[in-house]
């Protein structure tokens, strides 16, 4: 750290004389507050996760016959929730969360998004987390950053996007850094400042470059000790070959939540099952479950500081489709966990499944905003309050009453 | 101050390509719709080739289940696929690391990411490069209406958004067997491949569109095939346009459909914008795209006549910054910069491959044929420049070009030879107060001035 600004200094010293306070590269991470001890774990489920499937609703008389293909309740292995709804098996490993009260769902949800069911614009609202209106348009920032602008003492350490994409639920004028297990820069401290100069003059590069760098020192210490070609070859692929698993990015979330950060994201994909679905959606369950037990082995003591959402931007349409599969739909699930959790339940109002009670006479009808429970999730954990969430993270949100998330 | 002709190779092309005289930012489109020299030069197998070669890699590990040397014939079954992809990847770096027509390499990327399929169902196995090479590239200059109708109606995108799975449910097949529609195609047809998302079709136009194209599937697993016993019976409307209803219904109707499509104006709106992203900027000059757009309608399509007006603009020749490159686009260019030579790329194994293109475009957020969805890869700079994608870029930058090349060339050198009168002063200083060539270079691959076009 002190290796890093010092060298910072000397580079911005040296040729741009007095606006090195200006820099953002000046936030004085070290001395800045952590802002809490709870943690959040966001997960986007891409592809737009069957609610009904998951959390299956099997004691509404209209679910079985619209799904004649499909394994629905404890009959066929689902493990029986409440009487009326049942978890996929292919959540079974976390049923000791759900007996622990570190599991629950929310049902019949869905982001303000309606009636065009683009994955792409659907995931887009879902991170930017606004009104109903604004998809398509370019977001300048996603609502867990607008949180963390609300949060003074955030430091780039506080929030951490995991993965090799980019984030939009992160993106934004409060500092966090995205990055990806494995990922390092691997520079002579000379190379180093001569590129953070080229990049000087390009906004994009100079951030880039400048959370490359702090990531890189802040997990590997000094990059001063640059390795051969042979050696940074052989160090970038084996990084690209490991670092995507759903296990090495959880495990990395988990270490950086027990280290400084207290907000981390990433995003779990294969949720897009229009064919053969009793088999495709077993894998992309397998890959949530793990990703929640990983963390809630990695995060050790702080688990019970700690509450998983995992949200996706819409739900599967009620009927089977012609090939074993589900097409785009409205109403969706969410998926909590985490010691914080006050779980073991499923919380919402159930529409019901007839004909007539659903959205388009095809759809789950939502019956409460998702971003509500996030609301509510943040406030309990950080204390925010609700005209500050209503207004200015989640604008045009009416959250509504306490659904009692937390414990 | 750049001049046209390193522009036209920066923004246009795969880059400079040192030794190589610059052509006239005019030859662009010449060069476009003449002879595709590069790709006679380093030729792909075709679709019907590599399906073949899908569907006996597939019975030859069904033949292994169980044989005593199963687990050998197995593992010498999935190298030999393996090797296959490898070198379809090794070729289409190779061309757009030799071409003097470096806008139809960049158009085939464009089209190909427009219709994105990703996957290895059944005959798609190492058969992607194939798809693009028959139902994309050909149509690159030619018309879009053309281009639509190859890449939807091609075993591959078949496969890929299930339309194999499509049966209209009052059809003869869909009341026998209480089989049913698949939306996939449909509605990606409309958002993604046609009109735009947000462009003013309803869902009711998706499953309209969707009950037409039933019918559509594949005999012997990888030809396409029109089966009026599984298309939905009666007309459909599609965006006040009657299509179908003729008994027996036939692939006309479909067709029919695709050109109209092809011809809205929403179409050329949507395609125009996103052409003009690709090249100049995610935030487009209005006029460009306007003009793009008469073009497009006024030409019935011509894809040759929409580059030719985004060329004649203006706003085509801004001195930048540009786009970012996108991984693929990054490495191609940069092997040229260095002057590797294109056939030591082409015959490159399997490995090796690996090491220098493969893993680094994983890293850097583009694993090749791996896009997220049938959306393709992301179309702004932010989603390409990130911290962990920018490390890995740079990491490419310092260590690949010592692999590549016995003798790196003096950096200052090289940043004229790659970049021309594009290479700006500080980069120019930087580059000179390098402690190693290798450094120097890598400083110079890694700039902005390189990375963006």
């Amino acid at each position: 750290m002190a290796a890093l600004t010092r060298r910072e200094m000397l580079l911005r010293s040296a040729v741009l004389g007095c606006s090195a306070a200006a820099s953002p590269l000046f936030t004085p991470v070290a001395l800045a507050s952590v802002p809490g001890d709870n943690r959040l774990v966001v997960i986007i489920l891409r592809g737009a996760m069957d609610g009904l499937d998951v959390i299956q609703p099997y004691g509404d008389p209209a679910l079985a016959p619209a799904r004649p293909g499909f394994e629905i309740g404890p009959e066929t292995g689902a493990l029986d929730l409440d009487g009326f709804f049942a978890l996929h098996p292919g959540l079974q490993d976390l049923w000791p969360l759900w007996q622990a009260g570190e599991l629950g769902f929310a049902h019949a949800v869905s982001t303000p998004y309606r009636n065009a069911r683009s994955h792409f614009d659907g995931q887009d609202l879902l991170e930017a987390g606004t009104q109903a209106g604004t998809e398509g348009r370019a977001h300048d920032d996603g609502w867990l950053n607008r949180f963390l602008q609300t949060r003074p003492g955030t430091t780039r350490e506080t929030a951490l996007a995991v993965g090799r994409e980019d984030a939009l639920i992160l993106r934004g004028a409060a500092p966090s850094v995205s990055w990806s297990p494995a990922s390092r820069l691997s520079l002579s401290p000379a190379t180093s400042d001569l590129l953070g100069l080229i990049y000087r003059d390009d906004p994009l590069f100079q951030a880039a470059f400048a959370d490359a760098r702090f990531y890189s020192d802040l997990l590997y210490g000094d990059v001063a000790a640059a390795a051969d070609a042979e050696g940074m070859m052989a160090a970038m692929t084996r990084g690209a070959a490991r670092a995507g698993s759903t296990s090495a990015i959880a495990d990395f979330a988990a270490e950086r939540l027990r280290a400084d950060a207290r907000i981390a994201s990433f995003s779990l994909g294969g949720w897009d099952t229009h064919r053969g679905q009793v088999g495709s959606i077993r894998r992309a369950l397998g890959h949530l479950s793990t990703a929640i037990l990983r963390l809630r082995a990695g995060l050790g003591p702080d688990w019970a500081r700690t509450t998983v959402l995992a949200m996706t931007e819409f739900g599967r349409t009620l009927r089977e489709n012609g090939s074993g599969g589900t097409d785009h739909g409205t109403g969706a699930a969410l998926v909590m966990a985490g010691g914080a959790l006050n779980g073991g339940r499923v919380f919402g109002d159930w529409p019901g499944l007839e004909e007539a009670a659903l959205f388009d006479r095809r759809d789950l009808m939502p019956t409460r905003d998702v971003r509500a429970y996030a609301a509510w999730a943040m406030a309990g954990l950080f204390g925010t309050g609700r005209s500050t969430l209503e207004d200015q993270i989640f604008p045009g949100l009416d959250m509504g009453a306490d659904p009692g998330l937390l414990r | 101050m750049t001049s046209r002709a390193t522009l036209a190779q920066i923004r246009f092309g795969t880059g400079l390509r040192p030794g190589r005289p610059l052509p006239d930012a005019d030859a662009l489109i010449d060069r476009l719709t003449g002879p595709d020299h590069v790709a006679r030069r380093y030729p792909l197998e075709d679709f019907e080739t590599r399906a073949v070669a899908a569907q006996t890699y597939l019975s030859e590990l069904r033949a292994a289940r169980g044989a005593d040397d199963g687990p050998e014939c197995r593992a010498a079954a999935r190298r030999i696929m393996r090797d296959a992809k490898s070198r379809q990847l090794a070729i289409s770096l190779a061309r757009g690391v030799a071409s003097d027509d470096g806008l139809r390499e960049r158009l085939t990327w464009f089209w190909a990411d427009h219709f994105t399929t990703v996957g290895q169902r059944a005959v798609m196995r190492g058969a992607i490069t194939a798809y693009v090479e028959d139902a994309i590239r050909p149509h690159v200059a030619g018309r879009f209406g053309d281009m639509l109708e190859a890449a939807i109606l091609h075993p591959v995108m078949i496969l890929y958004l299930d339309q194999e799975r499509s049966i209209g449910p009052n059809s003869r097949n869909g009341l026998a067997n209480g089989r049913g529609l698949n939306e996939n195609l449909a509605r990606e047809l409309l958002e993604l491949h046609t009109l735009g998302v947000n462009s003013g079709y309803t869902q009711r136009d998706v499953r309209q569109m969707a009950e037409l194209l039933t019918g559509i599937g594949l005999a012997r697993g990888r030809e396409m095939v029109f089966r009026p016993g599984n298309a939905e019976p009666g007309p459909e409307e599609i965006l006040g346009e009657t299509y179908g209803g003729a008994d027996p219904a036939s692939l006309d109707e479909v067709r029919a459909a695709l050109q109209d499509l092809a011809r809205r104006p929403e179409t050329a709106r949507h395609l125009c914008t996103k052409l003009v992203d690709y090249f100049l900027s995610d935030g487009p000059d209005a006029g460009v795209v306007e003009a793009m757009t008469a073009a497009y309608l006024q030409s019935g399509g011509d894809l040759a006549a929409v580059m030719r007006v985004m060329l004649a603009h203006d706003a085509a020749w801004h001195p930048g910054p540009g786009r970012v490159k996108r991984p693929f686009h990054y490495v191609v260019s940069g092997l040229r910069a260095l002057g590797v030579v294109p056939d030591r790329i082409a015959r490159a194994r399997q490995r090796e491959i690996n090491q220098w293109a493969q893993l680094p475009m994983v890293a850097m957020g583009q694993r090749w044929q791996g896009a997220g969805g049938p959306d393709g890869f992301f179309d702004d700079d932010p989603e390409w420049i990130h911290p962990q994608a920018l490390a890995a870029r740079v990491g490419w930058a310092m260590a690949v070009p010592s692999r590549m090349r016995r003798r790196l060339p003096d950096p200052r050198e090289f940043a004229t030879a790659c970049l021309g009168d594009h290479a700006g002063d500080t980069l120019q200083w930087a580059a000179a107060r390098a402690e190693t060539r290798a450094e120097g270079v890598g400083i110079i691959l890694a700039s902005p001035d390189f990375m963006r076009s």
